[in-house]
């Protein structure tokens, strides 16, 4: 099959050399030495961008760990840390919605992520010979969908036709499997060299059995970025929550998220000043850092692995 | 999907079914022959690997590989039934479709839901306001991550460089909501901006909430989230440029600037035609969740896109059919445009998003 150019120049398999950091690479000799002007307008502009993405979030995280009396100094969001209070944690945690929000969230997502990398996995590795049985139409049957979706409408008179309708499978099955993650796992599979593969076959092990107990564990960075992947986007998504789900009891972190920060919906038990209780800018900014916590939790383990070889095979085939 | 063309097809031809039609259109050119043609002529696997099983006759091959077919088989499931059932459920764009009496009964209209569409003046404001807000992102979105990997490629320590690639890249991870509420915490009536400005006795700006500014909140929002992830991939590019042309350039006198316009520039030109490509492809798609989030705060003229216009006609006021035209020319026109981009790419040399 010829679809997608595989060409990549960086090998996709899992042959590639882990980086190296500590060895610290000198300056090219041909390379001048850049002037001062240039070297400081380098670090200037590393630094605002750097700034930027992390500004935000910590004057956020601060002020979702600030007693009220701090946040009325500062005056709204509090930059320079005062007293610290986890009232709107306790607060927003101690049942109610946004309680229920974050246990419909964890559990799409936990569910969707093990059904989707399950499919994926599979029909990744089934795909992984070329020239197999039904190779090709398959692949192809694939391949098709990324270049002509069916649109929002007919998505969601299958959807409730199905009677999926304010049910938790409405937020899992219509987005289960990313085409594009399932490529990339293939592109992966693909490079995992060849002897092994038939040693394992002679030696008697079914196809089955090379998946999981060879194929797999040379694996781990290729699926723990495609969990990765699956996972934010279960926990992310709010289109097909406000989509399919009319239920407000049901509803996700993200849309419970959008009505307290957006929509100016008052977080329950912000009415209530009395003493201890947390201060509305406090409660808002703790579910705007509980809709980030997983990620922020997850991220530095698998951001080591979106190295070049997994994205330039992702894009380029 | 397609096995029962098989019967006879030699192995791999089985490209040209019915179901495949457009791409296999397009990227077989040297064995179009359809099921039936002349076994075993047809070359090794196209350009992405070898033929690695030796040819064998149906039932030999299904039995060898039924395990892999197998493994296959639910991702195929499900993607037809929440694919390709979808896509015969466009029907109802030629019916009047009511949900209390369901597709079958439906009255049939022929195409009148697309001409009401086409002669719709908000339709074509969405089409407006769509092709404005591509058109910008791609001059002050799309070479911001360019621009921002060839900076990082230029840092000489890798672990910084590490550690900032690691920050950048965060926040495409955040979804769309938090993204507009971070933003709403900093520029918003009561954000961090115009408490500050307050504070020093100045006026107020109201950023959130503009219609006019909105193309710039959109972008910037855009950009925040993922012009940090955008660099990946031109950093693996970068990576693949031989360090030799840079030396034999600065060998022959070339200096940093030169070196980037001849060697740099040069390295990412495919990278950079491939993801115009598929920006191209994907210019009737911007910001779906963005606008949505964004509406009551600036108002349907200034937010409504393709998208947002299927879904609020659609789902919102209940005129199914209507929406689904209008969904329909969205989905077939993004067809067209992405075939005719990878055409135009081929034209000039460029592998584009698949090979011929």
């Amino acid at each position: 099959m010829s679809t997608l150019t595989n060409k990549a120049p960086v090998a996709t398999g899992p042959a590639r050399p882990p980086r190296q950091p500590r060895i610290k690479p000198e300056r090219p000799i041909w390379d001048e030495e850049p002037g001062a002007v240039a070297k400081a307008g380098k670090i200037v502009v590393l630094a605002v961008v750097v700034l930027a993405v992390l500004g935000p979030l910590y004057t956020i995280v601060l002020t979702s760990i600030s007693s009220q009396a701090t946040i009325t100094q500062a005056g709204g969001l509090v930059l320079v840390p005062g007293e610290i209070s986890f009232a709107a944690y306790q607060q927003i945690l101690s049942g109610g919605v946004v309680t229920k929000a974050v246990l419909v969230s964890v559990g799409v997502t936990a569910t969707g992520t093990a059904i989707s990398m399950v499919v994926s996995i599979l029909c990744a590795y089934g795909l992984s010979r070329p020239g197999s049985f039904a190779h090709t139409p398959i692949l192809f049957t694939l391949l098709i969908t990324m270049f002509f979706s069916a649109g929002i409408i007919p998505a969601y008179l299958l959807v409730s036709g199905l009677g999926l309708i304010n049910t938790y499978w409405a937020l899992i099955l219509p987005s289960c499997i990313s085409v594009f993650n399932i490529i990339i796992l293939r592109g992966f599979f693909m490079g995992i060299d060849r002897g092994i593969l038939d040693s394992a076959r002679i030696d008697g092990a079914s196809e089955w059995r090379t998946l999981t107990q060879i194929v797999l564990p040379m694996s781990k960075a290729v699926t723990a970025v495609i969990a990765l992947f699956y996972g934010v986007g279960y926990w992310n998504a709010f289109f097909n929550a406000i989509l399919y789900i009319n239920d407000s009891s049901m509803n996700p972190l993200q849309v419970v998220l959008r009505s307290y920060v957006l929509q100016g919906v008052s977080v329950p038990g912000q009415v209530d000043v009395g003493t201890g209780a947390a201060a509305g800018p406090a409660l808002q900014m703790a579910v705007i850092v509980l809709a980030m916590i997983p990620i922020l939790i997850v991220y530095p383990f698998v951001q080591k692995h979106f190295t070049k070889g997994v994205m330039i095979g992702a894009v380029k085939g | 999907m397609s096995t029962g063309t098989e019967r006879t097809a030699a192995p791999r031809q089985e490209v040209a079914t019915p179901h495949s039609g457009t791409l296999a259109g397009r990227t077989t050119t040297d064995r179009g022959a359809g099921a039936g043609g002349a076994a075993g002529k047809g070359p090794a696997a196209g350009t992405t690997a070898p033929t690695l099983r030796p040819k064998a006759n149906l039932k030999v091959r299904f039995n060898r590989d039924r395990s892999l077919v197998f493994m296959a088989l639910p991702a195929v499931i499900l993607l037809a039934v929440f694919a390709y059932l979808p896509m015969l459920g466009n029907v109802v764009a030629f019916q009047d479709y009511s949900p209390y009496i369901g597709i079958p009964d439906s009255p049939w209209v022929g195409m009148e839901n697309f001409t009401r569409v086409l002669a719709d003046p908000d339709f074509w404001l969405a089409v407006k306001n769509t092709l404005v807000i591509t058109a910008f992102q791609l001059v002050f979105f799309f070479p911001i991550p360019i621009a921002l990997a060839m900076l990082l490629n230029s840092l000489v320590n890798p672990r910084l460089r590490a550690a900032i690639q690691a920050v950048v890249y965060l926040p495409h991870f955040f979804s769309w909501v938090l993204v507009v509420s971070v933003f709403q915490q900093i520029f918003g009536g009561a954000g961090l901006l115009n408490q500050s400005l307050r504070a020093n006795g100045w006026q107020a700006v109201d950023v959130m909430t503009n219609p006019d500014t909105f193309l710039f909140l959109l972008t910037s929002q855009a950009v925040w989230k993922d012009a940090g992830w955008g660099i990946i991939v031109f950093l693996a590019a970068l990576s693949a440029i031989d360090p030799a042309q840079y030396e034999a350039a600065a060998v022959d006198g070339a200096n940093r600037w030169k070196r980037m316009w001849h060697v740099t520039l040069p390295g990412l030109r495919s990278v950079i035609v491939l993801l115009l490509i598929l920006r191209l492809g994907d210019s009737l798609t911007v910001g779906f969740e963005q606008m949505i989030l964004q509406r009551d705060a600036v108002g349907a003229e200034a937010s409504e896109v393709l998208d947002t216009f299927v879904y609020y006609t659609g789902v919102q006021n209940g005129d199914w059919s209507y929406a689904a035209a209008a969904g329909l020319i969205k989905g077939l026109v993004s067809l067209a445009l992405i075939l005719t981009a990878n055409k135009v790419a081929h034209i000039f040399g460029e592998s584009g998003v698949y090979s011929k």
